[in-house]
């Protein structure tokens, strides 16, 4: 699997470049600013952008604007976009075009690599890896919503996963209860919220998301 | 109203607005002169006297007139005039109070005092003339062309009808000028020299820059305090993880191991805080995008259904722009809190120079800014770049706040792609 980063930091590029390449991953190129990002994407075609929110020059918003001018440059791109902070905002942005492929991670979660490594390659494959921050917070904004109320805890714990981007499978590890077990629970919640339910997964995070944040 | 009527009016509103106008200027001039008139046949030596003695509490009596005479000028003769005298003085006296020694020279080193003067003693004179002119004129002019002629010392002015009937009718014209024109008069010694405007102005600016530096130095002691007990603390309590993990990673690699996780766990709370700090001294997306995405940002975290209306067509300044934005966040937070509402409507718009933003809800109003600190924090924040706060609650609801901020933008930032 081949990436590109993008972070203008160099301890950190340096760092994501090690440990991606430690999990068996290749870093096509490793690049600092939007420019560099948009040629190495066109250029070498990577399964993955890995992109830093902050970019130069003015060092705002500059990476969210460039990973979505790199997907409309290369259509379907898959980008994980890494922030120091997480806005529902930018989440929305990010999901806007409904095709996946899409992560927005606090830049913390590189501290687990092993689940880091397994966001990038879950947003390679074409899925959803939104941080657990985002979530919680959609999650408390709903919380007066009547249908999401009406779910169990465990049900809840479920959402929240699968809103994340998690398969039924990642879920039941997590939970420590069998993928079946997670299939009833995703079922119902589907149920409660009068939500289509969906075998494919990643159209069934997108059903959710829209869901908590319409 | 049915559209009858409302077509019978269409013709008639013009002629008779300009008659109501004249004839509601003719009793106002009188009034005002009669007023005029008054004070000169009753009070005006007890007037002088009052215009220098002050009494305790009330300050000189004879400002209770000018003050009436300031505000008519405002609602009739459509002249604001803004009161002119200084701040009454911090008390020096045992009880707290103003001393009479400072209450004197309160009063006799303001020049709005000895300007009140002037105008008690010209106002029976030239205001007499100005404000009651018009009555004088119609009544004189009718009055003159009843009498036989030569009857009167006074009348005998008027040798023709044609006279009286063209002076009523001028006095008649003329009320709306006479009346703006004693306004003015009275403008002119009642309002405030350009000096004292000034001097107004630094009080004002004085008071707002102590406050905004109180209220910056309050927020970097929270941030000291904030980031010693929080991300500093975290910080040592990791470097001991550290030592202790190194020194166990031969004895006992699986409790090092251990350690390493807390350690890990400790950096991510440190992040966690440091991240909540940042959003409380300067969003991120503040910075990133400007005041109305700030504003969308906020409005997707609450609980509250809110809709974010944005007619900016640039950025304000980052200081106006962070004082609207945690206004408007202080606002949501006591919508949410107090209100029991359901939808809230942000409104973001600049014209004429000004910064406008309307916050409402439909929550049970009631909210009272002389009551929680909120409300006034956050019109002490915005004074610190001469904005306002006013605040509608009305028992029941809906709470309408509007708050006012005057600044330029600046011409939208250029994406680059």
């Amino acid at each position: 699997m081949r990436v590109v980063i993008a972070e203008d930091l160099f301890l950190l590029r340096d760092g994501l470049t090690r440990m991606l390449e430690a999990h068996g991953l290749e870093v096509a190129a490793a690049v600092d600013n939007p420019a560099d990002l948009l040629a190495a994407v066109t250029a070498s075609k990577p399964d993955v952008a890995v992109v830093d929110v902050r970019l130069p020059p003015t060092f705002t918003d500059e990476g969210l604007r460039a990973a979505l001018a790199a997907r409309r440059a290369v259509p379907g791109l898959p980008v994980l976009v890494l922030s120091q902070y997480v806005e529902q905002l930018y989440a929305r942005e990010l999901l806007a075009d409904g095709t996946g492929g899409i992560g927005y991670l606090l830049k913390d979660r590189v501290f687990d690599s092993a689940q880091f490594v397994d966001a990038v390659r879950r947003v390679a494959a074409g899925g959803t890896a939104m941080d657990p921050e985002v979530v919680a917070r959609l999650l408390a904004r709903n919380a007066d919503d009547s249908a999401v109320s009406a779910l169990s805890a465990r049900e809840r714990e479920v959402l929240a996963l699968m809103a994340e981007g998690r398969s039924n499978a990642a879920i039941g590890t997590k939970l420590v209860i069998t993928e079946r077990a997670v299939a009833k629970h995703t079922a119902s919640i589907f149920l409660k919220l009068r939500l289509q339910p969906s075998e494919d997964d990643n159209r069934r995070v997108l059903a959710v998301l829209a869901y908590l944040g319409g | 109203m049915d559209r009858q009527t409302t077509r019978h009016h269409a013709a008639w509103a013009a002629p008779l607005a300009w008659l109501r106008e004249r004839v509601t200027a003719c009793a106002r001039g009188a009034a005002l002169g009669g007023l005029a008139i008054a004070e000169v046949m009753l009070l005006h030596p007890i007037l002088l006297a009052a215009a220098l003695v002050p009494i305790p509490d009330i300050g000189p009596v004879a400002r209770q007139l000018t003050d009436l005479t300031r505000r008519l000028c405002g609602e009739w003769c459509g002249v604001p005039i803004a009161s002119p005298y200084r701040p009454e003085p911090a008390g020096e006296g045992e009880d707290g109070l103003p001393t009479w020694r400072q209450r004197r020279r309160w009063v006799m080193d303001d020049p709005a005092t000895w300007r009140d003067v002037a105008w008690i003693l010209l106002n029976p004179l030239l205001g007499a003339v100005l404000a009651g002119g018009s009555a004088a004129a119609i009544v004189y002019g009718i009055f003159g062309m009843t009498l036989p002629h030569g009857s009167t010392q006074l009348a005998g002015v008027i040798s023709h009808p044609l006279y009286g009937i063209l002076l009523a009718v001028s006095g008649f014209v003329a009320a709306p000028w006479l009346l703006r024109g004693y306004g003015e008069f009275s403008r002119s010694l009642l309002g405030p020299t350009r000096h004292a405007q000034l001097a107004q102005r630094v009080s004002h600016l004085a008071q707002t820059r102590s406050d905004a530096i109180d209220t910056g130095a309050a927020e970097m002691r929270r941030v000291e305090r904030d980031l010693h007990d929080g991300a500093q603390a975290r910080l040592v309590a990791l470097g001991m993880t550290l030592d202790a993990a190194g020194q166990l990673i031969d004895i006992n690699p699986a409790a090092a191991q251990a350690l390493l996780t807390e350690a890990r766990d400790n950096s991510v709370k440190a992040l966690a805080e440091l991240r909540d700090l940042v959003r409380g001294i300067h969003p991120p997306v503040l910075a990133d995008r400007g005041l109305a995405d700030a504003v969308r940002a906020l409005a997707l975290d609450s609980r509250l259904q809110v809709r974010v209306t944005n007619e900016l067509p640039g950025r304000a300044p980052a200081p106006v722009e962070s004082a609207a934005y945690f206004a408007v966040s202080e606002l949501l937070a006591n919508v949410a809190k107090h209100a029991d509402a359901r939808r809230v409507w942000i409104d973001i718009r600049h014209d004429g120079g000004v910064l406008r933003i309307g916050v409402t809800d439909d929550g049970c109003g009631g909210a009272d800014p002389a009551g929680g600190t909120g409300l006034s924090g956050i019109e002490r924040r915005l004074a610190a770049f001469d904005g306002v706060l006013a605040v509608s609650s009305p028992p029941g609801g809906p709470t309408v706040v509007n708050m006012e901020v005057p600044c330029a933008l600046s011409s939208p930032k250029t994406s680059s792609c």
